[in-house]
Order: C-alpha cells, then sequence, then structure tokens
C-alpha cells in the first residue's frame, strides 16, 4: 500500500503540470522583473545593463511615489469602508427575514468586471446627463463638481464604486462568521440583561475578530494593486491625480515603452506589496484566538 | 425591538440594497432607450418604446466574436486549470512524498503576488515564443494565476476524503490513475463545481492580461471588445447600455441559478487566504 502511494513517477507525471505553469508564469516573470530592472530597454531592441540607475531613479521620481500615496490612500478609506460593511452584517445577521435574499442582491456588483463597472460609473458620473447630477439637480445643485475631471476629488470619485463593487463580498464573509456564533453565547448575554449595541460591541465583534483581521489584509493588499477600474475610468488623470502604482507602471512600460523603468516600479510594486503583507500580518496576528 | 427598531434596520438594509442594484437597474433602463429619450427625459423614466434594436447593433456590429472568444477561453481555461489542479492536490494530500510540504507552500505564495509586477516579463516571454496576439497565451495565464486558488479551495475537500476510499480501490486492482480519474474526481464534483463557478468569474471578467496581449479584435474578449465599442459609440448611450448589459448578462445568469455555489466559493476562497 505504502509502496503505491509513493510511486515517484506518479507523483511527478501529476505535479508537473500545475508546477510547470506556476513557475514559468508566476514565479520566472517574477524573477524577471527584478532583473530587467537593471536594464535601458524599450521591449524590443537590445537590453543594455545600467546597474541600479532604474532603482535610484524610483526612489527619486515624484510621480512614482505620488502614486504610491495614492494606493496607500485607497488602502485608508478601503479600511475605514470595513466599519460600515461590519455594521450592515451586523444587522443582517440579526435574525433578519429576507437576510439571505439582501446578501444576495448586494453581491451582484462584485460579479461583474472591473471595466463594465468603469464603464457604467463614467456614465453616472457623466456631467450633462448622468445619473448623480440628475439627482442632485432635483435638490436644488446647480454646479455639482466635475467629478472625474477635478483632481482634488477624483480620487473620491474613483472610491464610490471601489465601495460599491466590493461591499457584497466584504458583508457576505461577516455575515458567515457571525451566523458562525452559537446562540447559546448571545441568549446567555441577553438574559443578564446587555442591550443589542453592547452584544454587538462587547461579544460578537471579538468572537468575530479573527475574520476581520482577515479582511483588513485583503482590504489593504488589494487596495496597493488596484489597477482595472481606475485604468478605465481615468487613466490615472486628470494629470496624474488618480495614478495608482500598478497604472503608473502600465503606462510607463506599455505606454511610452520603457520596460526598462517599467520593470524597476514593477519590482517595486511586488517589494511593497509583499512587505505590507507581512507588516499587516504580524500585526494582525492572533494572539490568543477565542474559541468557543 | 419596537416596530419602529425593525422599520429602521429595514430602511437601513433597503437602502443598502438600492445604493447595490439601482446602477445596474439604470443601465438597464437607458440600454432601451435612445438618445434623444436619455438625454432629454429624467433618468428614472421607463423607456417610452423598447428599443430592442440597440442589442441588435451592437451584436452585429462585432459584440458576437468578443462574446464567442470569452465563452471558449473561460470554457478551456477552466477545464485545464481544474484538471490539472485536482491532480496536484491529489498528490499533495493522498501520496506520501518528502516534498509535498514545499511544493503546497510554493503554489500559495502563488495566491499573494501582484500581477502586475509580471506583466512586462509575461509580455516579452511570450513575444520570444510569438504568443504574442494568440488566445492561447491568454488561456496559459488564466491557467497558471487561477491554479492556487483552485488548489486552495480544492485541498479542504481532499483533506476530509476517507483513506478506507482508496486502500479499498488499491487492493481491488485499481491503478493510481483509475483511483483519480474513475473515484477521486467524480465525487469532488461538488467542490469542482463551485471552484469552476469562481474560475468562471475570474475568467469572464479579467482586463488586464487580454488589453496586454491581445492586439487583433478577432481575439479580444469581451470585457476589452467592450472599451474598443465604448470608444466608437461615444456618443449613442442606449448602444452603449446595450454593450454592458450583455458583457454582464452570463454571470448575472449564471448568479441566478448557482448562487449558493458562488456564495460558497467566494467566502472559503477569501476566509482562507
Amino acid at each position: 500500500m505504502n509502496k503505491v502511494m509513493s510511486n515517484k513517477w506518479f507523483i511527478s507525471l501529476y505535479i508537473l503540470p500545475a508546477l510547470l505553469l506556476v513557475s514559468v508564469l508566476i514565479f520566472i516573470p517574477l524573477i524577471l522583473t527584478g532583473y530587467y530592472g537593471l536594464m535601458k530597454w524599450d521591449g524590443i531592441g537590445a537590453m543594455q545593463f545600467i546597474g541600479l540607475e532604474n532603482y535610484i531613479n524610483v526612489l527619486q521620481d515624484n510621480r512614482f511615489w505620488e502614486s504610491a500615496g495614492h494606493s496607500f490612500l485607497l488602502a485608508i478609506f478601503s479600511t475605514l469602508s470595513l466599519v460600515i460593511y461590519l455594521a450592515v452584517s451586523m444587522i443582517l445577521a440579526s435574525k433578519i427575514k429576507g437576510a439571505d435574499i439582501l446578501r444576495k442582491i448586494y453581491l451582484i456588483p462584485m460579479l461583474l468586471s472591473s471595466v463594465a463597472i468603469a464603464q457604467l460609473w463614467i456614465k453616472i458620473y457623466n456631467p450633462s446627463n448622468g445619473m448623480l447630477n440628475s439627482v442632485l439637480g432635483w435638490f436644488g445643485v446647480q454646479n455639482p463638481p466635475l467629478w472625474l475631471a477635478d483632481p482634488n476629488i477624483v480620487l473620491y470619485s474613483i472610491f464610490i464604486p471601489i465601495l460599491w463593487q466590493y461591499a457584497g463580498f466584504y458583508i457576505l464573509i461577516y455575515y458567515a462568521a457571525l451566523k458562525g456564533i452559537p446562540e447559546s453565547i448571545i441568549e446567555a448575554a441577553k438574559i443578564d440583561g446587555a442591550t443589542p449595541l453592547q452584544i454587538a460591541y462587547r461579544i460578537k465583534l471579538p468572537l468575530i475578530m479573527g475574520v476581520v483581521k482577515v479582511t483588513v489584509v485583503l482590504a489593504i493588499v488589494g487596495s496597493l494593486k488596484y489597477f482595472d477600474l481606475i485604468y478605465v475610468m481615468t487613466g490615472g488623470g486628470p494629470n496624474g491625480a488618480s495614478e495608482v502604482m500598478a497604472s503608473y507602471m502600465y503606462k510607463l512600460a506599455f505606454g511610452n515603452y520603457n520596460f526598462g523603468y517599467g520593470s524597476a516600479v514593477g519590482f517595486m510594486l511586488l517589494l511593497i506589496t509583499l512587505i505590507v503583507t507581512v507588516i499587516v500580518r504580524k500585526l494582525t496576528a492572533n494572539k490568543d484566538e477565542i474559541q468557543y | 425591538m419596537g416596530r419602529i427598531g425593525y422599520f429602521l434596520l429595514y430602511f437601513c438594509l433597503g437602502m443598502v440594497a438600492i445604493f447595490q442594484i439601482f446602477p445596474i437597474v439604470w443601465l438597464f433602463l437607458f440600454s432601451l432607450k435612445d438618445n434623444r429619450e436619455i438625454f432629454a427625459g429624467s433618468p428614472f423614466a421607463l423607456p417610452q418604446q423598447i428599443k430592442w434594436e440597440n442589442y441588435l447593433s451592437v451584436w452585429e456590429g462585432g459584440i458576437g466574436t468578443y462574446f464567442f472568444n470569452s465563452v471558449w477561453i473561460t470554457g478551456v481555461s477552466i477545464a485545464i486549470t481544474l484538471l490539472f489542479a485536482s491532480m496536484a492536490v491529489f498528490v499533495i494530500t493522498r501520496m506520501s512524498w518528502k516534498l509535498n510540504k514545499v511544493v503546497l507552500g510554493v503554489f500559495m505564495v502563488g495566491l499573494m503576488i501582484p500581477i502586475h509586477s509580471a506583466l512586462i516579463p509575461l509580455f516579452s516571454m511570450f513575444l520570444s515564443v510569438n504568443l504574442i496576439d494568440n488566445p492561447w497565451s491568454i488561456v496559459l495565464t488564466y491557467t497558471a494565476y487561477n491554479l492556487p486558488i483552485t488548489m486552495m479551495i480544492l485541498l479542504g475537500f481532499y483533506y476530509t476524503i476517507p483513506r478506507e476510499i482508496e486502500e479499498a480501490a488499491i487492493i481491488d486492482g485499481a491503478s493510481l490513475h483509475r483511483l483519480f480519474f474513475t473515484i477521486l474526481l467524480p465525487i469532488s464534483a461538488p467542490v469542482l463545481a463551485t471552484t469552476a463557478i469562481i474560475n468562471m468569474i475570474y475568467n469572464w471578467n479579467e482586463f488586464v492580461f487580454v488589453n496586454t496581449f491581445i492586439s487583433s479584435d478577432k481575439y479580444k474578449t469581451l470585457t476589452v471588445g467592450i472599451q474598443n465599442f465604448v470608444g466608437q459609440y461615444m456618443t449613442d448611450w442606449g448602444a452603449i447600455g446595450a454593450t454592458l448589459i450583455i458583457s454582464i448578462l452570463p454571470i448575472l445568469i449564471a448568479f441566478l441559478f448557482f448562487s449558493n455555489k458562488i456564495v460558497e466559493g467566494i467566502s472559503s476562497s477569501a476566509v482562507k487566504g
């Protein structure tokens, strides 16, 4: 039996397809990104080794740091919005009729492509006949802002569709966690005279803290990699006001054919994402996981 | 809680539901209108005369090709991903060998990678093997990038299969291939369905790989194709609306039929990550 279950030929035959694809298409490219960052290269002609020049330039590149700042700002917005999602899930999970249907309705935007969402919200924000300004018009707002063309508010305008897209996803996760809390604990608290708010804050929240921490990691890391929606909605504009790390990299490589420098930016994106992931995971590590 | 309390709770939940669903309803409404109506009337008005022509004209205008590409690229990628992931998870969870923890670790690291960091080398690699502007570059990338998450969802299931099943099969003289293809794959069908749907949502909606690797219209998928269309129909809002509705319809229909599987898949793929 053991001999059969450790047949080396069989193991290799079954593991290799997946391992080869992942190595060749995920891991080797990551190493190459670091390597291309050392080159002056337009993507087609010969590469020219220039040492760390690209990396030094990235560190001194204001546009890169601005776009990194925007990525971090989105990460902060996304983390804060978790409070709203959590509050909605708490209401949903409080034995309310129709919770199942509502939760599924909330999830629908999550299923759509970022490109479709971006196009839809471009229409919603349209200055002359978008849905938003029509509604604002009824309330007597005469000069609504140019939602996607005003550099001071464009990031906020972009954040609303992000909030919209991911609401159902986080509500779903919190809802599942809340439903996992044994009824007896809640009943005991009620008998002791706890109000619904006290139960939510003192009992339910601590019990699902592990899941909350996971969502914080997801929100932050997801925001740092954000790309599609911004690329389609504003292309990083106006004048870089909504540029994020990934869109900056894309523009450098596939817009300006600056593959060497773009690779250096891509490598920085990788480093920053990995470092932040490790830090956030450390900070939110479950030292004493609650068991029930 | 009193009546007012319940009213307030439902009011809050209802407002969230309207916020989540209304943009899509509005999109559907203007996909059935012409420009005159869109620009003059209230954005919430029902169309005076339903313009199904919008759908016909964008379909004939080329959306059909993009749609077909999305269907086959999504389908083929899902099939390969599920097969390779199942094979790998089978040997990781059921076979005994020294490196299995290390190999599993390698796959799980793949979950953390920002795809944009790998984009430039992927482009140059595909260019050097002549796969740029070839849909197989997309199938390969979708498969590779979906393998880690697919394997993660499958792992939990494979760990729960009782050892007796394979012992009985081997004692009865079944080969390992037979064990995998005729026993393990069929009993994992429910979890395969969940992962297939998660893969479908990802592949159908994917943008950046197609946008980077494919340049000919005849190979583009819907997500990238609708970008062209919107540019082309810049001012025809009805056509844009119809294009977007066509692009999201398959996922909405899948959701209608498999919403429990989707919910299950999304929550298991998120929380375990």
